[in-house]
């Protein structure tokens, strides 16, 4: 019979103000095998602790059960605590009554009934813990980073810094990201190019930073330090090596009619592009879609003018398998599209455009040449609304319920920088609520409003109705005056809302990574863990977690970059001992068990075994401990009863429904 | 068993590590509440239950069971959830068979960032259970008090 120590922590009054600490305490010592049981403060705390060590030492207890909070809390705490005064950790259980209890429930007499319960069930379990011990495995010391934005580019370089080789996969044709399309930076206003190509250039430079770009990556199996990662990296039909990057394909190329992806569709690129002119790599790829040469055999222009003879029609897509110890994502955002917000306008007049259209309107390398003109008829506006928040802390299904977090700055910013231009031009701007909490940002918009005189109007448009003579009429109220405004524009920008990139889902899914609501990644702990994702070895980096500007993204991904660079420094982790394992007495060889796991840890053996002193050599299942993750998808599908899974066994999981429904 | 109006129904609620159970804890620290009935067992992913366990659970005197796990596609061990639900599907008919009636047991998805999920999945099943009343059907008098 084992003997068990019983600690219930009052957690503060987080627990004793509506669980009966002292009474958990008296029930639990009617519990067969407990020796012992008392209550504390805050169990967690050294002083705490000292209490477990105390017990364990002085009742011999050789399992322990804290009625505290969340295993997710302190689980981790308690078992190190064991294992200091010569228990085995997993002979601790923890009987959630904070977050699973006294957290939900008000009635004291309610609370406490059920906190006895959970305390039988993890008494009931403790008695069937086996002392179990972690196994070790090897960290492949290389990363993955996937997104080569300003996020994955920063946290690359910082991984690269700390001297391990990092992989950036961009599924674009250069790496940069959105930033490499904005035009100036809020809350300084230099321009984007300037601070982010020198990041670019030293990316690719680096020794330890490989770049893949026009590459995605399509398959990811094994575990925190040991990844295996297929890339695929898409025919360029350039061969990257000879191209030197002159730029003739590009002008001489016949096929002129695709849209210009970077400049967000507002004019046309050749089938034979870059990107953009400081692109990296600076070689461009064939668009397959429009290529005259690839569709219908004949043209083959390019390939005539390329004095380096770098045009390869021939090429395919090339599968790249590598193996990673972390995965960094920072799959980053796209603006929302907007047909179901017809108010609006947008698409059916030229001149209503998103923030970001204006961005690559105001760019020096944009369809305007860096004018601002409408594009419509190429005149200069003299009236510019900006409507904020369209499509962000939206109440109906439109939208999305989050505050996109950027784009009343860069609305500010997008202001100042056209009164600044073109001062004969009148900005206004439709707002719910000016938000600016970050550092200089008040004072930036404050300049905006003072300096710049930009007119900042309190109130949603309801519609903008494009006028006869080419004007926009936009219908707006004023909250503050509490009147209805008509105003006639020449130019509307909409503040479209940012959400994550439409394959983020699949690269979710890929890395068993989960989601929100809004498809933003998760983070394994929203205040204490927000760069690790809840699959261990996976981390986030920058807007894919959720929206944020250019230093926070920054700085997120430094954070990321430790998290990796931590993991990665050590040589062995330590794996996690709850591991199938099939009795070889029942199993019967049948094999269904190895077509259900998904790690491949099961394989089978010709062994000897003894059953009832008969001596046979059966055919039984041998699971690999270093693979198996411990899902326990193969204990159920035996149907021998002979695989069975370590720290959650049958036996403990029966005891504690019994406990429960006793 | 009488009914009576202050009956109260028994719940076993399994949770999977990494989606569920992180999401019952969201909705505690959120301070979402759902009734008392409601007895967690975590479980490394759904696809450890076995059905066996919820027969178990049946015959010991559960009047509810409730299976919860990732959404699909989000499954931690990539697979585990569909599984779990083929399993779950089958048995649930059968018990439906026996006369354990399909209110009685349920199988659902909740992410570790929707504990406002798991608090209305909790009051819904409960509701359902205890409009169901007692189970009689399955359980084994034997384990009767
Ligand atoms: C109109 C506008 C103006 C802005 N102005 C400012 C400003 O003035 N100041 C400021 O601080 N911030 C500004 N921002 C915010 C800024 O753009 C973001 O903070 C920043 O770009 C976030 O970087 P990121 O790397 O997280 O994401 P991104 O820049 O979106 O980069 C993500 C990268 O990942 C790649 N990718 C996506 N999916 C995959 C995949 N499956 N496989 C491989 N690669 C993939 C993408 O192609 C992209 O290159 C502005 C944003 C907008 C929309
Ligand atoms: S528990 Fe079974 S199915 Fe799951 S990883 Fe381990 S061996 Fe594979
Ligand atoms: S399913 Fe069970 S009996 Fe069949 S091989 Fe696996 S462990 Fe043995
Ligand atoms: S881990 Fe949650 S269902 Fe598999």
């Amino acid at each position: 019979m084992r003997r068990i120590g019983v600690f219930v922590c009052h957690c503060g009054s987080n627990i004793a103000a509506t669980v009966d600490v002292k009474k958990v305490v008296e029930m639990a010592l009617l519990e067969q095998g407990v020796v012992h049981a008392e209550d504390y403060p805050y169990m967690c705390s050294e002083a705490g602790q000292s209490h477990i060590a105390e017990a364990i030492r002085e009742k011999q207890l050789d399992g322990i059960v804290v009625c505290s909070c969340s295993p997710r809390m302190h689980e981790a705490t308690f078992r190190k605590c064991a294992e200091k005064n010569g228990l085995n950790p997993y002979l601790v259980e923890i009987a959630n009554i904070r977050e699973h209890c006294s957290w939900i429930h008000k009635d004291m007499q309610e609370a406490t009934e059920k906190a006895v319960i959970l305390m039988r069930a993890a008494v009931a379990k403790v008695h069937l813990n086996a002392p179990l011990k972690a196994g070790e495995s090897a960290v492949t010391k290389r990363a993955l980073v996937i997104g080569g934005g300003i996020a994955g580019i920063q946290t690359a370089l910082d991984i690269a810094d700390a001297g391990y080789h990092v992989d950036i996969v961009e599924k674009e044709p250069s790496i940069g990201g959105r930033m490499s399309q904005l035009d100036k930076t809020f809350p300084t206003l230099d321009c984007s190019a300037c601070i982010l190509t020198p990041k670019m250039v030293e990316a690719a430079s680096h020794e330890n930073i490989t770049i893949h770009t026009w590459s995605e990556v399509e398959k990811v199996s094994g575990f925190v330090g040991n990844f295996t990662v297929d890339i695929r990296k898409k025919a360029r039909y350039v061969n990257m090596d000879k191209c030197t990057g002159c730029g003739i394909c590009q002008e001489k190329c016949p096929s002129k009619k695709p849209l210009n992806e970077f400049n967000r569709g507002l004019n046309n690129r050749s089938a034979i592009y870059t990107p953009f002119a400081q692109a990296i790599p600076n070689v461009p790829v064939i668009d397959a879609a429009a290529c005259i040469k690839l569709k219908t055999g004949k043209c083959g222009i390019c390939e005539k003018f390329c004095q380096a003879g770098a045009i390869d029609y021939a090429q395919t897509d090339e599968i790249i398998t590598q193996q990673y110890g972390a995965i960094v994502v920072a799959t980053g955002f796209d603006t929302i599209k907007l047909d179901k917000y017809g108010e609006y306008a947008y698409g059916e007049s030229k001149d209503v455009i998103t923030s970001l259209e204006l961005e690559r309107i105001m760019n020096a390398a944009g369809p305007t040449k860096g004018h601002l003109e409408r594009l419509s008829d190429g005149k200069a506006p003299k009236e510019i609304v900006f409507i904020q928040c369209v499509g962000s802390r939206c109440s109906d299904d439109r939208g999305k319920p989050y505050c996109s977090k950027i784009c009343c700055m860069y609305t500010a910013k997008h202001a100042m920088l056209i009164r600044d231009k073109y001062p004969d031009t009148n900005v206004t701007v439709f707002y719910i609520d000016v938000r600016t909490p970050g550092k200089n940002f008040d004072e930036f918009y404050r300049r905006a409003v003072e300096d710049y005189g930009v007119n900042y109007v309190k109130g949603q448009v309801g519609k903008v109705a494009p006028q006869s003579d080419g004007s926009l009429l936009v219908h707006g109220v004023d909250l503050l005056e509490n009147k209805q405004i008509l105003k006639k524009a020449d130019m509307v920008v909409l503040a479209t809302a940012i959400e994550p990139n439409s394959d983020v889902r699949k690269i979710a899914t890929m890395l068993t990574a989960s989601i929100d609501t809004n498809n933003f990644l998760t983070e394994a702990h929203p205040k204490l863990r927000p760069v690790e994702s809840p699959t261990a070895g996976v981390f986030l980096s920058g807007v894919c977690q959720g929206p944020k500007d250019i230093p926070e993204t920054v700085a997120q991904a430094g954070a990321a970059a430790v998290k990796v660079i931590g993991l990665l420094a050590k040589d062995k982790l330590k794996t996690n001992p709850c591991t199938a394992k099939a009795d070889e007495l029942r199993c019967n060889g049948c094999s269904q068990c190895a077509g259900v796991c998904p790690y491949g840890a099961i394989s089978y053996e010709t062994r000897q075994v003894n059953d009832h002193g008969i001596r046979e050599d059966r055919r039984i299942a041998v699971v690999n401990s270093a693979l198996c993750q411990g899902c326990g998808a193969c204990t159920v599908t035996c149907p021998s009863g002979a695989m069975d899974l370590q720290g959650f066994s049958n036996r403990q999981i029966i005891a504690e429904v019994d406990a429960i429904c006793r | 068993m009488p009914v009576t109006e202050n009956w109260k129904p028994t719940i076993v609620a399994f949770c999977c590590n990494w989606c569920s159970y992180a999401g019952a804890d969201l909705a505690g620290s959120s301070r979402l509440a759902y009734p008392a009935d409601v007895k967690i067992i975590k479980v490394p992913c759904s696809c450890r239950v076995n059905p066996m366990f919820i027969l178990r659970a049946f015959e010991k005197g559960a009047d509810g069971v409730i299976l919860c796990g990732c959404h699909p596609g989000d499954c931690h061990y990539s697979t585990g959830n569909y599984y779990a639900r083929r399993r779950m599907t089958l048995l649930f008919s059968m018990l439906d068979y026996l006369g354990v009636e399909d209110g009685r047991t349920r199988v659902e998805w909740v992410s570790a960032a929707e504990g406002v999920k798991f608090s209305e999945t909790m009051n819904s099943f409960v509701e359902k259970v205890r409009g169901l009343g007692p189970n009689v059907r399955l359980g084994d008098l034997r384990c009767r008090n």
